[in-house]
């Protein structure tokens, strides 16, 4: 689920250990005024005491003990700065420790995705990785930000190099929308200002591109999808609301709906909020509708338009991201989170598992290991209402829950079902 | 009506969000209102989650008997016109029943032992989720906790042992004894607070805006004069014109000089500050590099 806005745009940065990643939303942070001087002055004592010559703007970002400790970074931190423009939030992944199930969690929410090259070493691997898991989690916009240009000299031949490589990699991803920013997160180079050492280069700073990049909100644009999540009543004003927050689309009064799984058919009455009724209610806003009639409905129901159904399928398929020590295997079973509803399914077949290193699936995997991405086939023991990921993440989204340590164990995005046999 | 939302409709959709699947998916949650800005955020979208119906969760207070006086007045009044239930949990009893010992010196502070006040009081109610106001932006182990926060049967909390938390799908399953803390205002920043409350008119405790009051100086900060602290030698109380940015204990929360009297006039002064919160007005937090995330591992807020 991603809340892109005029007003606030969610990122996710990725990069290996010593791609300057940390140093990079560090350079961010100073250059638009978001440190304080309490921050800076902390950051400067810590410089001087692990014996830096200039001030590690990484620190600025390293929050726990043994990640300072160790100049590493464990687990996924945000940042929030905002400019005259916008409001940002920023997913800062680690690269290397447990680094899927770290990017994937960062950027399951995120808009867009800056990736860090380093121009010494071109686009490696696991550049490619990084790239491959924001297009599979949906990130529509990509950044790939290649960093360190101070030590080639600013060289625009060994930028354009690293662009064409890039180029024809992307080629085989969905990624809509790719821009190549030059810089120099150590000295600023096009992160805040432009850049006086690359006058080759004639496009934004990074900065500027995350400030006027346009996030287009495709769920108003989607069809209408409403997850229940609680049930209001107030029994003195014979109120009776369902209460949720909109997963896609638009829906208003008098809208005709259908609510799935039941399949029961009414009416929108009205749409309720805090602040007083709304002529209509668009993703990703949390309101309370209220229906005509007085048609069973419960949390983890779903409400739509009867033009414009989900599909719904007890059997589906699905690209998990595996979070777990212990591997995922045919037969295994877990509790699942889709939207607002909790089931249990039973996995029928690992159909294959993604090389990470050459990014082709292998269809003679049978498992997936801790970071392993591959294609699971699921049975649910109650029909989810969903939408292929590709059209609506948060409809096409579930979490895979070990029973015995409650620990979340999987990542899913749902491709696709085999369709519910109509009911006798 | 605008087809897009402001940031502020963004984070106030998502933080009902959070506030509905908690009640939904665990059995015995509560609210922890201290009466300071964030939670008093958060009671007004509990109203926005909940409203027509009852909130499905009982607000609780640890009072450590070193509150601001004007604060309990204002945590009684905006309960009463709530009319939801208020539990409080007090440090002064903790002490009373020799759960905890109270620190000596002048530098005392009873910030430490709420923890056990709070950790006992969850226990002994059978609470399963706590709302708290904190935010990510406050704090560099804040900043990387989860909206759903984990916490063993010893309140502990494990920050290198998160659950992943991937898109707004949060997992609240967990064993007996065991509970979360639930942050609705993770993605929230200091100044988005202050103007949420001037864009919904909520109110405030009159110490966050300017006022005369009898301070001193230590260790760089104001701090109001009072029974709860003993000055050192040389410390000289003054009158002078300030205002709070945190609302914690006497002891522990500095003063800023300030002659902004209203709402504007805060949120003006926080959006050209150039100090934290915590790093101007929070002598807990000096103690050491990590001292908040020590605190959060024993089970802090």
């Amino acid at each position: 689920m991603s809340l892109a806005s005029a007003g606030l745009l969610r990122l996710a940065t990725a990069g290996s250990v010593d791609d300057g990643k940390s140093t990079l939303i560090g350079r961010l942070l100073l250059d638009s005024k978001q440190v304080l001087a309490d921050q800076l002055q902390h950051v400067e004592e810590a410089s001087r005491r692990r014996g830096a010559g200039m001030v590690d703007l990484s620190l600025l970002v390293d929050g726990l003990r043994a990640e300072r400790e160790q100049g590493i970074t464990i687990d996924v931190a945000y940042r929030y700065f905002a400019t005259a423009r916008r409001t940002f939030i920023i997913a800062d992944t680690p690269g290397h420790v447990q680094y899927t199930r770290n990017m994937v969690t960062g950027a399951s929410t995120a808009d867009l995705a800056v990736i860090l090259v380093d121009a010494r070493k071109g686009v490696l691997e696991q550049s490619k990785r990084h790239a491959y898991i924001a297009t599979l989690l949906g990130i529509p916009h990509l950044v790939v930000a290649v960093n360190k240009m101070d030590l080639v000299g600013y060289d625009e031949e060994t930028f354009d190099a690293i662009v064409r490589d890039f180029c024809d990699f992307a080629r085989g991803l969905s990624a809509r929308d790719i821009v190549y920013v030059p810089i120099s997160a150590k000295h600023g180079d096009n992160v805040v200002e432009r850049s006086q050492h690359m006058p080759w280069y004639g496009g934004a700073s990074l900065l500027e591109h995350l400030e006027t990049v346009e996030v287009a909100d495709d769920r108003m644009a989607g069809d209408a999808r409403f997850p229940v999540q609680w049930v209001i009543r107030d029994h003195d004003a014979d109120f009776r609301g369902y209460a949720g927050q909109l997963a896609g689309g638009v829906l208003r009064p008098g809208d005709d709906v259908l609510v799935l799984p039941s399949g029961a058919r009414t009416r929108i009455e009205r749409i309720e909020t805090f602040d007083g009724p709304l002529e209509e209610a668009f993703a990703p806003l949390s309101v309370t509708v209220l229906l005509e009639d007085d048609v069973d409905v419960s949390r983890g129901d779903l409400i739509c338009h009867p033009g414009a159904p989900p599909q719904l399928a007890r059997e589906i398929e699905a690209t998990v991201c595996w979070m777990a020590d212990a591997p995922l295997r045919a037969g295994a079973r877990y509790a699942i989170k889709h939207a607002t509803h909790a089931a249990r399914a039973i996995v029928d077949e690992v159909v294959d598992r993604v090389d990470v290193h050459t990014l082709t699936p292998d269809p003679q995997a049978d498992r997936l290991g801790l970071n392993d991405i591959g294609r699971v086939r699921l049975r649910t023991s109650r029909p989810l209402a969903f939408d292929p990921y590709a059209r609506n993440r948060a409809t096409g989204s579930l979490i895979l829950i070990d029973e015995s340590s409650n620990d979340t164990v999987g990542a899913g995005m749902i491709a696709g079902g085999a369709p519910e046999a109509p009911a006798p | 009506m605008s087809a897009r939302l402001t940031h502020l409709q963004a984070l106030e959709s998502e933080a009902i969000h959070v506030m509905r699947e908690v009640a939904a998916e665990l059995s015995r949650p509560v609210l922890l209102f201290s009466g300071g800005k964030d939670s008093i955020v958060l009671l007004r979208l509990a109203e926005k989650a909940f409203r027509p119906g009852c909130f499905p969760f009982a607000l609780m207070h640890v009072d450590t008997g070193h509150n601001f006086p004007e604060v309990i007045a204002f945590r009684d009044r905006r309960v009463a016109e709530l009319g939801e239930r208020l539990i409080v949990a007090s440090v002064q009893e903790s002490i009373d029943r020799g759960r905890v010992a109270e620190e000596r010196g002048p530098r005392a502070s009873r910030n430490r032992l709420q923890t056990t006040t709070l950790l006992d009081a969850i226990a002994e109610h059978g609470f399963d989720a706590a709302f708290g106001g904190a935010r990510r932006d406050e704090e560099r182990a804040r900043a990387k906790e989860r909206i759903f926060s984990f916490r063993d049967d010893f309140g502990g909390w494990d920050p290198k042992n998160q659950r992943p938390e991937l898109w707004n799908l949060y997992n609240g399953r967990i064993r007996r004894g065991e509970h979360v803390r639930v942050f609705p205002l993770s993605n929230w920043t200091e100044l988005d607070v202050w103007e949420y409350i001037a864009v919904e008119r909520l109110e405030v405790p009159s110490i966050y805006f300017a006022h005369e009051r009898e301070v001193f100086a230590r260790d760089g900060m104001l701090y109001a004069h009072s029974e709860f602290v003993q000055l050192i030698d040389g410390e000289q109380p003054f009158l002078a014109s300030v205002r709070y940015r945190t609302v914690g204990d006497m002891s522990c929360t500095g003063a800023v000089r300030s002659s902004a009297a209203d709402l504007d006039s805060v949120v003006a002064e926080i959006a050209a500050t150039r100090v934290t919160e915590r790093g101007e007005t929070r002598a807990d937090d000096r103690v050491s590099e990590a001292a908040m995330e020590d605190r959060k591992i024993a089970g802090y807020f």
